[in-house]
């Protein structure tokens, strides 16, 4: 390890612009001729739009145009699609319902966009949009997926009956049937993950400039994936082919996976700079950011456990209804099924497991990708029932977890997926060790004294990053590759530029990048710049989220490292007239090894350049591109303990301790890998003790505003204990797993887990806030009463 | 935001007069409220009539047990006044939790009770301390000056200018934040007076904005401690439910606050 390379905790390179207030974000760009956009849209969860009356909104001064969707799906822009198709059970494909930028004869949700107004200020957008007489139908909405099951229930899309967009199931049914009836011991369990909003700083935001001259477009855009965003917009949206258009995403303040897709928003400022010839913004308010921003999770799940009489499990069950909202966004479809299902088996040796998917339209916001997607949903469900069995079976959670742990490495799980490498036990013992779980039972008697009630709980989570390999994932529906990109440009002066496929947008890849080719090179850490975001700079990428941008983005750049290594090895081989096997690349030099001969790094920049003494048929310049397909995904695991204290008078919840063991595989600057972990952490506590989405029976959004909508806080988390215990991934060069959703993953479990067990009732969903603590105190109290 | 014209009044006349020149005119007191609402499009006053600039509603007198505080006192000037936290430190503690610290130097204890949100922290506290309410046109007591949701015994035109009272023996104020908004989802005034009168106000849980706990007050009378609370027999009745919690939440929250205010 160098100072600056692989292992130090360099401080983060972007971090002077934005905390000096020098961040460059889509909302601070302003174009000549600037207009701005406001949408109209619908008031109500569910209605037929019967006329739409723009009259007085187009004689309002400063008003440029005023466009609904029939002239949007008139002038051959394409509905928004769900680019992962799964199928039902009996082979039928998914029923995806028609969805338009702008709503043309039918809205499904509160929030969706119906008339797109351009004019020369957002105030005289907004005045006009509110002059816009739009008429309702207005039809019976239907808000949750398990109602939206029943007979009779609104029908949210024709082409998809009973609302069930798909029917989906993983696993061998028969078997794990098999195995329940025959178990010693069966645990069932009632879940619900409840429904959350992602909440970035940055709300989302677009300019769309059309270039007349050229025929061309230009996209600043909030997003996670610029070229993904490109090949969308053009492919599927017609909306530009895509060398005529090109998508920035500079400076992104967080995603959480809520800036992965294509939202209407992009589309209809696009299509409108065409029509009206303008460069045509729109910055979404924090109100339109609750209502339209793709929520993530809202499962309700029933599960059962099988054991023998070792306490073994046997077999699992799960039955899952997915609620995916009015529409299906761009990856819903794989969120609750192979990003969900795929990760039952937990860190444990399960035989059987079989796992229904039903997902449903109903009248509320799309559903999507959320930090962890998928995998938080089937982590929770694991790791409470885990911990539910060990109560019923009278042992201690900690020990039924590691008599079950995985402990031979490749596994194959019967749900896909073949883990690759962990040591589950030391991430367990490591975690209880810190957390000094042997002493918990003091702490209890303690708090007991004070009247409160102490409980401990448990998670040992597992997850999958870096879905691949793109042939596998394109077998199971994938519309796209998931491999990334990468070219290494060393300059003449022998400065570096990494061009990556990745996006950062809070993740600190601008440092982290960086250290990579120090350590490699043996560079200073101010002579390399990575750039993101552009595709006009970029090659090609397929962005950031899953964890995937250290796994696969830094695989690809050190794949093109090894290009230039070997390019840069001939140079100087051929200069200094020695063999490239003897020759090391360090501290900035390439050396003849065991000797002081040796070019400088700069050198060896400016003789690729000149070209003047270049090996015979040798290229000049320096400079490598790297296309890196992952052979697996990668399998971060860990184990968090949570301890709490509850008040029993107001059920009043305080986080005493919390301690982490991750493995991450190889970490590159454990600064911001504990960053993101510490954020992850307090998401993860977000959804366990504080947020929700909360829709009234008629579809309209009661949680709108930080009023209502309860984010952590700094007082909700205490000081965060962080261990690691590291595996190196054997699927990718440097040994990474990822680290960014393993917080948010590995969380909520453990703090059901230690609630319910301060109180000694587990019959308590998420977020478990004081008053539902408090009921479900009084409950428990009567239950004992009445017992 | 839509269109405003703004007014920096010079005296309560000057305001006054401001107003009534107005079309559909609004008095700004530390805009807590009503910016948010105007930002979110949820009102549209032609004129601000700005009451910050007029020095005479500013300031926090004590004197003796007797306190006066201007209606522009902001609520950091209230937590952090030493002479008041002498005589009654459970209002400085009160004015010290509203908000954050953001909130505390723009709001005002006159715009808070101006607007009796029914999670406010100061309606509590005054109706509990039996204050006085002095305007440009008379003087109300707190039992008759708050009225229900979001309304007032406040006439049209009518400024708030100071609120008074008298510093009690002892007494206190505990609040249970909403988790979201940090607004009282319940908060409990407890005051006994130096005659032995005891008044409990509860703010943030009643369906119709503040009120007072006769059976709180009754059993602290004879009693003041939170073993006397306990004997409380707390109705849900009349009490508020909403997505945060039930009435039933509330109606415990009301004996758990009424306990922490006498610790």
């Amino acid at each position: 390890m160098t100072e600056q390379g692989i292992g130090a905790r360099v401080l983060r390179k972007e971090d002077k612009r934005f905390i000096t207030g020098k961040g460059r974000y889509t909302d601070d760009i302003r174009n000549e001729r600037q207009a701005y956009a406001a949408f109209v849209r619908s008031p109500h969860a569910h209605a037929k739009v019967t006329g739409i009356d723009s009259a007085e909104a187009e004689k309002m001064d400063g008003v440029i145009a005023v466009l609904n969707g029939k002239q949007l799906t008139g002038d051959g822009i394409g509905n928004l699609i769900c680019g992962w198709a799964v199928n039902s059970k009996d082979g039928s494909p998914m029923n995806m319902g028609a969805w338009s930028a702008l709503a043309t004869d039918k809205v499904r949700y509160v929030g969706d966009a119906v008339v797109l107004v351009v004019a020369e200020t957002q105030a005289a957008a907004r005045a006009a949009a509110e002059a816009v007489v739009v008429d309702y139908e207005e039809l019976p909405a239907v808000v949750h997926a398990v109602d939206a099951l029943k007979d009779g229930a609104p029908q949210v899309h024709e082409n998809a009956p009973g609302n069930l967009i798909f029917d989906w199931g993983i696993g061998e049914e028969a078997a794990v049937d098999k195995a329940l009836s025959g178990a010693a011991h069966v645990t069932e369990l009632e879940i619900v993950n409840n429904r959350l909003s992602p909440n970035p700083m940055e709300p989302r935001s677009a300019i769309a400039t059309y270039d007349e001259a050229e025929d061309h477009y230009t996209l600043y855009t909030t997003s996670q994936n610029p070229h993904v965003a490109r090949l969308v917009l053009s492919a599927f949206y017609q909306v530009a082919p895509e060398h005529k258009l090109r998508v920035i995403a500079p400076d992104v303040g967080g995603g959480f996976g809520s800036k992965i897709y294509i939202y209407p928003e992009e589309i209809a400022c696009l299509w409108a700079s065409m029509k009206t010839k303008r460069s045509v913004k729109w910055t979404s308010s924090r109100s339109e950011a609750f209502l339209t921003d793709a929520h993530g999770r809202d499962h309700v799940s029933t599960a059962r456990i099988g054991f023998d009489e070792n306490n073994r499990i046997v077999g699992l069950k799960v039955d899952t209804v997915a609620n995916l909202g009015a529409y299906m966004s761009l990856f819903s479809s794989a969120v609750p099924t192979y990003l969900y299902a795929t990760l039952l088996s937990g860190q444990y040796d399960i035989a059987n497991i079989y796992c229904n998917v039903r997902t449903v339209y109903t009248n509320t916001a799309p559903v999507d990708a959320y930090r962890g997607a998928g995998r938080p949903e089937a982590c929770f469900l694991v790791e409470r029932i885990m911990e539910t069995a060990a109560r019923e079976l009278g042992v201690d959670p900690s020990e039924l977890r590691r008599a079950n742990f995985i402990k031979a490495f490749p596994h194959q799980t019967p749900v896909i997926m073949t883990y690759d490498a962990g040591d589950f036990a030391a991430n367990l013992d490591q975690a209880l060790e810190a957390a000094d779980y042997k002493g918990f039972p003091a702490r209890r008697e303690e708090a007991a004294k004070r009247g409160k009630l102490r409980g401990i709980g448990l998670a040992s989570y597992i997850e999958a990053c870096g879905i691949a390999p793109s042939a596998a994932v394109g077998s199971l529906g994938a519309g796209v590759g998931l491999w990334e990109s990468a070219e290494v440009r060393v300059n003449p002066v022998g400065t570096i530029e990494v061009l990556t496929g990745s996006h950062s947008h809070g993740q600190g890849h601008e440092t982290t990048f960086a250290q990579v080719v120090a350590e490699r090179f043996g560079l200073p850490i101010e002579n390399i710049q990575i750039v993101h975001g552009d595709t006009d700079k970029v090659q090609f990428g397929m962005g950031t989220y899953g964890s995937r941008s250290g796994p696969v983005g830094l695989s690809a750049i050190v794949k093109a490292l090894d290009k230039v290594e070997a390019k840069v090895k001939k140079i100087a081989a051929h200069v200094l007239e020695v063999s490239e096997d003897d020759l090391v690349v360090e501290n900035g030099e390439v050396k003849v090894a065991g000797t002081d001969r040796a070019m400088a790094w700069h050198e060896v920049g400016l003789a690729a350049y000149t070209a003047h003494n270049l090996p015979a048929g040798m290229e000049p310049g320096l400079k490598e591109g790297a296309f890196y397909d992952p052979e697996n995904f990668t399998f971060p695991a860990g184990t968090y303990v949570c301890e709490v204290e509850v008040d029993p008078e107001t059920g009043e919840t305080k986080i005493i301790q919390f301690v982490a063991s991750d493995d991450f595989g190889t970490i590159i600057n454990p600064m911001i890998v504990e960053g993101q972990v510490h954020g992850g952490i307090a998401q993860g506590v977000g959804q366990a003790m504080l947020e929700t989405v909360v829709y009234d029976e008629e579809g309209q959004l009661l949680s709108a505003s930080y009023m209502d909508y309860t984010m952590p806080r700094a007082d909700n988390v205490p000081s965060f204990v962080i261990h690691h215990h590291s595996t190196k991934s054997p699927s990718n060069p440097l040994g990474m797993k990822g680290c960014g959703e393993a917080g948010a993953i590995g969380t909520p479990p453990a703090v059901i887990n230690a609630i319910t067990d301060a109180i000694g009732n587990n019959d308590l969903q998420m977020p478990a806030t004081p008053p539902r603590v408090w009921a479900a105190l009084q409950a428990a109290s009567t239950k004992i009463a009445a017992e | 935001m839509y269109d405003v014209t703004y007014h920096r009044a010079t005296s309560v006349d000057d305001a006054v007069a401001r107003l009534s020149a107005a079309s559909e005119g609004q008095l700004l007191a530390g805009g807590q409220t009503l910016l948010p609402t105007m930002k979110h499009r949820l009102a549209a006053p032609s004129d601000l009539i700005d009451l910050r600039g007029i020095a005479d509603l500013v300031g926090v007198r004590v004197s003796g047990r007797s306190v006066t505080i201007g209606a522009m006192t902001t609520h950091a000037a209230v937590a952090g006044n030493a002479e008041l936290a002498k005589v009654c430190p459970a209002i400085v503690k009160l004015a010290g939790g509203i908000g954050d610290p953001a909130v505390r130097h723009q709001g005002t204890i006159g715009g808070s009770i101006a607007n009796n949100d029914p999670a406010a922290d100061y309606p509590a506290g005054l109706m509990a301390l039996g204050a006085t309410i002095h305007t440009n046109r008379r003087e109300i007591a707190a039992d008759d000056f708050f009225t229900g949701l979001f309304s007032t015994a406040l006439d049209e035109g009518e400024i708030v200018t100071a609120v008074s009272f008298d510093a009690p023996e002892t007494c206190g104020y505990a609040k249970f934040p909403n988790p979201a908004s940090r607004y009282a989802m319940t908060g409990v005034f407890v005051a006994k007076g130096g005659d032995g009168v005891v008044r409990v106000a509860v703010t943030g849980a009643g369906s119709d904005g503040v009120f007072r706990h006769e059976g709180l007050e009754q059993a602290l009378s004879k009693d003041w401690s939170s073993a006397a609370v306990d004997g409380v027999s707390v109705s849900a009745d009349g009490l508020m439910s909403d997505i945060h919690c039930d009435a039933a939440y509330r109606a415990n929250l009301i004996k758990a606050m009424a306990k922490r205010a006498l610790a």
